[in-house]
């Protein structure tokens, strides 16, 4: 599905630049769920946000679902990320005058997708990510948890063939973050290519392989077994509970 | 542009941000309304004065004679020229092709006229029968000095309304007989006057029986010309400038007179007047075409202000679309539509208001310098179409820039 080889990446600033992936070669196949970590400013997120070819690398590279990725012009680029791409971001990124739902037929409006249609479509999946009933509802009238559902729920609403995750979970609680990781996996499940970025260990051992990001090199990469997020969910419920006695 | 999905979204986009859309639709709309009541008090301001110079024939020509100033040929100055028949027939003859209307006036000055028991005193003119035309006459009863009077020195008047109402109090005067200064004549016309009532306080004979009566012989007081129309302002101009120059140089040759002197022979060319006049207008139209250019070029530096401000403020909305497929065109796109038809319905509703506006307050305003204020609708519309296209291309800058900046960029900016 996805194929990198020797990817390069510098930011420049003034005469300052600062090589920050330094020749990665990474692939992920159909159905994998990959988590990324590393510490702060390994770059984590330039990696994500050139697979999700919102940026650009400086060298290396990169194929997706067997299409070269290479000097898109935008339009082309925008057409990848309609089809193949679906984004979770960790601040959301609704738009905020929209109802949730408008919000997750955005990217079937894009893809050309009658009103009607786009309509139901995205009640499904408002639906499957449990808020059909907050449709009508604007993001700021909805928690955080919620509003990230809302993000997978547009992510998924154009079926796209990867999901590409920065620190999904970053802004939430630990109880909310373990529900909104069930429903990734519940994705996964049903055979969507995910790749997340995350700092915390456990919600990396909820994908099925962790790769480690340091000074701009993958240092390890590595298939775990999944720890399932509504165990998690459950254990994390009791133990509050415990304490709470 | 007919996309109706397209129609749909900016619907959506405009609804959800009212306060961003009365804003711009706000500076927009006023700025049209003000430029349009602004044209159309220029406009009101040119037809008012317009008619004040509508009593006249706009044409017309009138030469009388006074004292001359200076010495000329061993005569002495104060001498008191007196044009006669002769003047009259030579500038006629010499002129006859450009000549529309024409007439010698022989006027006395307080006469007293009687019918029965009422009387007033008037202004006499006697006068051929182009006079009328010369005046901007119209005859409402009975009929104006014709050829046959003027041949038979017959003693026949004609009223201005005025004379009529106060010497017969609106009975049937035609045919009746008055008394001016203990002559008898014979009433054959009523006349209205658009001077008004100081014009209507004369009463007019045939120029051929005030000569007599008066004892003036072949003497005229004045004589009053019109031009042939033509179709340029330019030429009409021209034409009756040099008529005006050869008339006074040949009064001057006939009777002696200085090139120089300024007192003896007086022309009135009301067309150098209207030429004043209509200079006066053009300053003042060009005035308000400046103000209202000031005002678009506001408007438009307005517009585009806004469109900059929401362009920017749209930035991480535009990263969002794009991150989720939106192409860079579908965004410049989007942007533009939204601004043309907010400023095009804000543009024709800040029209509509002013005209509205005009209509209703226009025919109340009673002022001799302005009247019936009105624009070109033409203008008008061409002023909201140029707000449009400023606001188009306001907006398209900033929203190519918005397009083409990374999404990534976009979605940083908090
Ligand atoms: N647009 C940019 N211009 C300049 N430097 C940048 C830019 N984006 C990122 N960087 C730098 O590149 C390095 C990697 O940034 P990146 O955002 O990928 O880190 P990260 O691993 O996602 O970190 P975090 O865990 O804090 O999100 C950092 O040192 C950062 O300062
Ligand atoms: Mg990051």
């Amino acid at each position: 599905m996805i194929e990198i080889k020797d990817l390069n990446k510098s930011y420049h600033m003034g005469s300052n630049s600062l090589h920050v992936l330094k020749g990665i070669d990474f692939s992920v196949k159909e159905g994998e769920m990959v988590s990324i970590m590393g510490s702060s400013g390994s770059g984590k997120s330039t990696f994500l946000n050139i697979l999700g070819m919102l940026d650009e690398a400086d060298s290396g590279s990169y194929t997706l679902d067997g299409k070269p990725i290479k000097n898109l012009n935008e339009k082309v680029a925008a057409k990848y990320r309609n089809q193949f791409l679906g984004f979770i971001f960790q601040s959301f990124n609704l738009i905020n005058y929209k109802s949730a739902l408008d919000n997750v037929a955005m990217p079937l409006y894009y893809q050309g997708v009658k009103r009607a249609e786009r309509m139901e479509k995205a009640l499904h999946y408002l639906e499957k990510v449990g808020l059909a009933q907050w449709a009508t509802h604007l993001p700021n009238e909805l928690s955080g948890g919620q509003k990230q559902r809302v993000a997978i729920a547009r992510a998924l609403a154009s079926d796209p063939k990867v999901l590409l995750a920065d620190e999904p979970t970053g802004a939430l609680d630990t109880q909310t973050s373990y529900e909104v990781m069930e429903l990734i996996q519940n994705i996964n499940d049903e055979g969507k290519t995910i790749l997340l970025v995350t700092h915390e260990d456990d919600i990396a051992h909820m994908t099925k392989r962790i790769v480690n990001l340091k000074d701009g090199l993958i240092i390890d990469d590595s298939n775990v077994t999944q720890v399932r997020a509504s165990v998690a969910k459950n254990k994390h419920l009791q133990s509050k509970q415990t304490s709470n006695v | 542009m007919f996309n109706i999905e397209r129609w749909q979204e900016i619907f959506d986009t405009i609804s959800k941000n009212k306060l961003r859309t009365f804003l711009t639709g706000l500076s927009v709309a006023s700025g049209i309304f003000i430029l349009v009541i602004l044209l159309a008090i220029g406009q009101g301001m040119e037809n008012g004065i317009g008619q004040q110079f509508e009593d006249d024939a706009a044409t017309r020509i009138s030469v009388w004679t006074g004292v001359t100033a200076e010495s000329y040929k061993g005569l002495n100055p104060g001498r008191r020229i007196q044009m006669d028949n002769e003047d009259y027939t030579r500038a006629e003859q010499k002129n006859i092709d450009q000549l529309e209307y024409k007439s010698g006036v022989y006027s006395v000055w307080g006469q007293l006229a009687t019918y029965g028991k009422e009387s007033g005193s008037y202004r006499v003119e006697g006068v051929k029968g182009d006079y009328q035309f010369l005046e901007n006459e119209t005859i409402v009863a009975g009929r104006y000095i014709n050829e046959s009077d003027l041949a038979n020195n017959e003693k026949v008047a004609i009223l201005g309304n005025r004379v009529y109402l106060d010497l017969f109090k609106g009975q049937n005067a035609i045919g009746e007989y008055i008394e001016i200064s203990k002559i008898k004549y014979k009433v054959v016309g009523v006349y209205t006057d658009p001077g008004g009532e100081r014009e209507e306080t004369r009463i007019f004979i045939p120029l051929t029986t005030a000569q007599r009566v008066y004892a003036a012989g072949n003497n005229l007081r004045s004589m009053v010309f019109t031009l042939e129309k033509q179709e340029k302002f330019e030429d009409a101009l021209a034409a009756s400038e040099a008529f005006s120059a050869s008339l006074e140089s040949d009064l001057k040759q006939r009777h002696t007179v200085s090139p120089t002197d300024e007192r003896a022979i007086n022309i009135n060319n009301t067309l150098e007047n209207a030429k004043r006049f209509y200079d006066l207008i053009a300053m003042i139209r060009g005035f308000f075409w400046g103000v209202g250019i000031c005002t678009i070029i506001a408007g438009v530096v307005g517009v585009s202000n806004i469109m900059l401000i929401i362009v920017k403020e749209r930035t991480k909305e535009i990263g969002i679309r794009k991150a989720i497929g939106a192409q860079p065109l579908s965004i410049i796109g989007m942007i533009l539509h939204e601004s043309i038809f907010v400023t095009a319905i804000a543009g024709f509703l800040g029209l509509i208001f002013s005209l509205i506006l005009l209509e209703l307050v226009g025919p109340l305003i009673e002022s001799d310098y302005l009247l019936n204020p009105s624009v070109d609708f033409g203008v008008a519309i061409t002023t909201v179409i140029i707000l449009i296209i400023a606001g188009a291309l306001a907006g398209f800058i900033p929203a190519r820039r918005a397009a083409n900046i990374k999404p990534i960029v976009a979605l940083r900016d908090e």
